[in-house]
């Protein structure tokens, strides 16, 4: 049997009962690493650490001590989720050196739970792009077919836990970077609330819009790590004590349907074309969930056709603040090219920052200038307002939102990577979601299916529970008899 | 021409919380460079500020003894610009909604009062430190310590009204305890914005802003070298431009640092910290927990000690001097007596030391037994002040000084008289002055008694016994 052909779930119990060690465990996704090194989906591979975890995880659970929910699982890291002693790149030359000193709260959740951190998965410069091609390390291929794109931000992730290198995965999510490669590669990632999972130690791209996401192969496994880091952290003043509860007394292990759940369905956002595929495959989707007792309506929602534009200015601006702090100074990258400091930051920057890095940037410095800062930054703050209260009000009459992840399927490697537009453009189901801080899931619609296609469902604020009870129904409804 | 100097202050105040502003490094002033640190204020990747409730209150407790409005919702901003001495590559700051507003400072002395525009917290940034060798090295132990700017509108004319302002304005803070406000460590800062208006031919300078101001002297002296730049500028035809000047204390004149352009701090909400909400019963709650304030206290004094408004007021610009004064009336039953020391000997030995009070030898103990001393004729008010400087010098009580030098006054008549008979026996000119009814020279051979006892006499016996003597004499 290959042992990286289960679920997570399934990984812990046997390691539980001493079916497989977590040594076992480990070197079985190590082998799988080494054989798809072609995928680039890992920047730093943490081999020896990870297996003397997985023997002390041995040597714990042959004591007889109580082990943890994640015990014996691998899980991989997206390369801006700091990991002390382990370099965090951001996928930037800026960082290639840099090792935190520190670890994010969602390590030290993870490690506490008996999980296995072996990888950090590659990712686009900064978080900054819908692709994976922007890293520093190379882009990121497709397993489903290796000459298109991962999808991005998180590429890494949803690659690794598709092609069987890590059976979980965690990315980050600030317009769709969890929901969209999911959507591509053919995996279940889930976007939690704003302030469901701390950010602290994870690096800021749009820091009111960044959230820690789940990559796994099915909604139980990705619900199992949601749930251990759905946690207030005293280190994150923007972390809440309500996530705790949400997924509380949530049974994973229960047949769900869409009996008596109402659920809104959006096709379309202003006069933008899906894909042929897209649409088919998602008419599809809502024929199930009619089919498996959902209550379906058709709904539209004026705002989101604004969400795009909004997204990319307040995005930006962010980014501009967040990414300042790279300076050369005191960490990263230095030019050997300086007389003085500002010469020394300047250079540091011009060098070791991406194109696309460097374009939001700019972008977000323009829309804050004195002269631009009201049409702009300050406009887009009140579009933000519109869009999170009509998602309020849908959420009010539905329980979940029901839309595709992305409007196509994913596009060939290289060839729009710097067609800003198309780029920008793949984020238009999932940006809103993000601008209202609220929570999102993107379910396979089949995942054996060449042309992958992603459905995402919607929920409101701490309503986790929703998304995982969706998810678990859709993924139980049979996409053949359709 | 009839000039007009407009004056308003920006003050910065270093907070004295424990920790800093956003995470738990200790916050104090020295230790070796960089060990106050950690990832936050580093400002390392994926770092997050936490916000320190203690700068919050203390920030609210300024803006109570200032006369401000409280702001119950107020919000942290970025302020981004390239520097060394940032570790973000901005300032998190309070730009369009600060915790405090509309305050003032009463200044009886000249009837006016000065208007506080805004109180915001802040995080103070690193410090840069220049070698001999022309390095300059970073030290990120003040980064990240809470700091208050406290903004006034332009209502000083004179330096020496900037000058009361910032007395009174460091008086609260220092009676509040939220902060050490030493100019000297940088604990408080106060940068000027000065311009003159020529009211009859209807013209006025551009303002200039004036930074490393490192005294209190320091901010007067350049008010009247700026009021002097502006005003011979504006004579001549011309005007200044709009911009930043640096006070040069070793010439005595400001220096231009930059021009101010319009500046791009390119301000967005800090979203990770959020709205700052100040719970109003919170805010009641300090209010009643308030210590006394200086113009309380002065009335008090006035009140109870039967004190003269004057001496009130010095006695209340300090609270450590207060404290003192409190302390040391309880011991000595003499309100003026004591107050006349503290504001005489006392003060201007502290004042000439630079010292503060509580930096010094001198007790309120200590000051009442020498007191003491004097009210009981041990020793002479004169000796007093001896034994005082003694004190000061040496940290001995004042007994101990009296025994060891012997200064206790002489008051036994035999001896008195024998020193008075030496006297008179070696002055026959004065004595004959005195009989010609020149008073001056009973003054003089009392003095000259004074002298060979080395000050121990009690001079109104002795002047009491020269008279007998001399005027048995006749």
């Amino acid at each position: 049997m290959d042992i990286t052909n289960i679920s997570a779930y399934e990984m812990h119990e046997k390691f539980l009962n001493e079916e497989v060690t977590a040594v076992e465990l480990v070197n079985a996704h190590l082998e799988n690493m080494e054989k798809l090194k072609e995928l680039n989906a890992f920047i730093t591979i943490n081999k020896e650490e990870a297996l003397e975890r997985a023997k002390i995880l041995d040597e714990k659970l042959a004591s007889g001590a109580e082990m943890g929910v994640l015990a014996g699982i691998p899980i991989s890291l997206k390369d801006n989720i700091s990991t002390k002693g382990i370099r965090t790149t951001c996928g930037s030359k800026m960082l290639e050196n840099y090792i935190p000193p520190f670890n994010a709260t969602v390590v030290e959740l993870i490690e506490a739970e008996d999980g296995i951190i072996l990888g950090k998965t590659n990712l686009d410069e900064f978080a900054i792009g819908s692709s994976t091609e922007s890293s520093y390390f190379g882009a990121t291929k497709n397993p489903v077919d290796n000459n298109l794109i991962a999808g991005g931000s998180s590429g890494g992730s949803t690659v690794a836990v598709k092609s069987r290198q890590m059976p979980l995965s965690l990315g980050t999510d600030t317009g769709g970077s969890v929901r969209q490669p999911a959507s591509y590669c053919n995996v279940v990632g889930i976007k939690p609330t704003y302030g469901a999972i701390s950010r602290f130690g994870v690096v800021s791209m749009a820091n009111t819009m960044d959230q820690v996401g789940v990559v796994g192969r099915n909604v139980r496994d990705t619900s199992l790590l949601l749930k251990t880091l759905m946690k207030k952290d005293t280190r994150d003043g923007t972390s809440y004590k309500k996530s705790e509860e949400v997924l509380k007394n949530l049974d994973v292990n229960k047949n769900y349907d869409f009996k008596g759940i109402k659920v809104g369905v959006l096709k379309t956002i202003g006069d933008y074309k899906l894909d042929e595929i897209v649409a088919r495959d998602f008419e599809k989707a809502v024929e199930m969930v009619k089919s498996l007792g959902g209550q379906v309506e058709e709904i539209s929602m004026d705002s989101l056709k604004y969400a795009p534009a909004c997204y990319h200015v307040l995005s930006t601006a962010e980014v501009s603040s967040n990414l300042a702090r790279f300076d050369g100074l005191r960490y990263g990258y230095r030019s050997e090219k300086y007389e003085t400091t500002e010469e020394l930051f300047r250079n540091s920057r011009q060098e070791a920052l991406g194109k696309e890095v460097k374009r939001r940037i700019l972008f977000g410095t323009y829309v804050l200038l004195n002269e631009n800062k009201k049409e702009y930054y300050e406009k887009a703050l009140k579009v933000r307002r519109l869009i999170a209260d009509e998602y309020s009000e849908m959420l009010s009459k539905y329980d979940v939102l029901m839309t595709p992840t992305t409007p196509t399927i994913p596009f060939e490697l290289g060839t729009n990577s710097d067609n800003t537009e198309i780029q920008y453009n793949s984020d238009i189901f999932t940006v809103g979601v993000n601008l209202a801080g609220i929570c999102a899931i993107s379910v396979p619609f089949d995942k054996e299916e060449a042309a992958p296609v992603g459905i995402q469902f919607i929920a409101n604020k701490f309503e986790e529970d929703k998304l995982i009870k969706a998810g678990l129904a859709f993924e139980g409804g049979n996409v053949d008899e359709l | 021409m009839s000039f007009k100097t407009i004056i308003g202050l920006e003050i910065h105040t270093e907070l004295m919380t424990e920790t800093k502003m956003f995470c738990g490094c200790t916050n104090e002033f020295g230790g070796d460079a960089n060990t106050h640190c950690c990832p936050v204020c580093l400002g390392l990747p994926g770092a997050l500020p936490r916000i320190n409730e203690t700068a919050i209150e203390y920030a609210v407790k300024s803006g109570l003894a200032l006369n401000c409005k409280i702001n119950t919702s107020s919000q942290t901003d970025r302020k981004h610009y390239f520097y060394v001495d940032l570790t973000k590559g901005y300032q998190t700051s309070q730009a369009e909604r600060p915790i405090c507003e509309e305050g003032f400072i009463e200044l009886e002395e000249v009837g006016k009062k000065v208007r506080i525009e805004r109180i915001h917290v802040e995080e103070d940034t690193g410090k840069l430190n220049h070698t001999e060798t022309g390095e300059t090295l970073v030290d990120y132990n003040r980064a990240g310590v809470p700091l208050i700017e406290i903004v006034t509108r332009p209502d000083m004319s004179t330096g020496e009204e900037a000058r009361l302002f910032l007395d009174k304005l460091r008086a609260r803070l220092k009676y509040l305890e939220v902060s050490d406000v030493r100019m000297e460590q940088g604990s408080l800062r106060c940068d000027v914005n000065i311009n003159i208006v020529d009211e009859e031919r209807g013209l006025k300078s551009n303002i200039s802003e004036i930074k490393n101001l490192n005294s209190f002297r320091a901010v007067e002296k350049a008010i009247e070298f700026e009021e002097n730049r502006h005003k011979e500028l504006l004579e001549a035809g011309k005007n200044t431009i709009k911009e930043t000047r640096r006070w040069d204390e070793s010439v005595g004149e400001t220096i231009l640092m930059r021009e101010k352009g319009d500046s791009q701090y390119r301000f967005i909400t800090e979203g990770d910290i959020g709205v700052l909400n100040v719970d109003e019963k919170w805010i009641e709650d300090i209010k009643n927990h308030m210590p006394e304030l200086p113009a309380e206290k002065k009335s008090r004094f006035i009140k109870d000690f039967s004190l003269p408004e004057y001496d009130a007021e010095v006695l209340t610009q300090n609270k450590e001097l207060a404290n003192f004064y409190e302390k040391t009336v309880e011991l000595i039953d003499d309100y003026s007596m004591v107050s006349n020391w503290i504001m005489g000997d006392v003060l201007r030995r502290i004042k000439d030391e630079e010292l503060e009070i509580e930096e010094t030898p001198l007790t309120p103990n200590l000051l009442a037994e020498l007191l003491n001393l004097i009210k009981a004729n041990t020793i002479s008010n004169n000796v007093g002040k001896k034994v005082l400087r003694t004190l000061f010098e040496t940290g001995k009580s004042p007994k101990q000084i009296v025994e060891e030098e012997g200064l206790s006054q002489i008051s036994n008549e035999d001896e008195l008289i024998e020193m008075i008979e030496k006297i008179i026996s070696e002055n026959e000119q004065s004595i004959e002055d005195y009989r010609a009814g020149k008073d001056r020279a009973l003054g003089f051979l009392v003095g000259q008694v004074m002298k060979i006892s080395r000050g121990k006499a009690n001079p109104q016996l002795v002047s009491e016994k020269m008279k007998e003597k001399l005027d048995s004499l006749k």
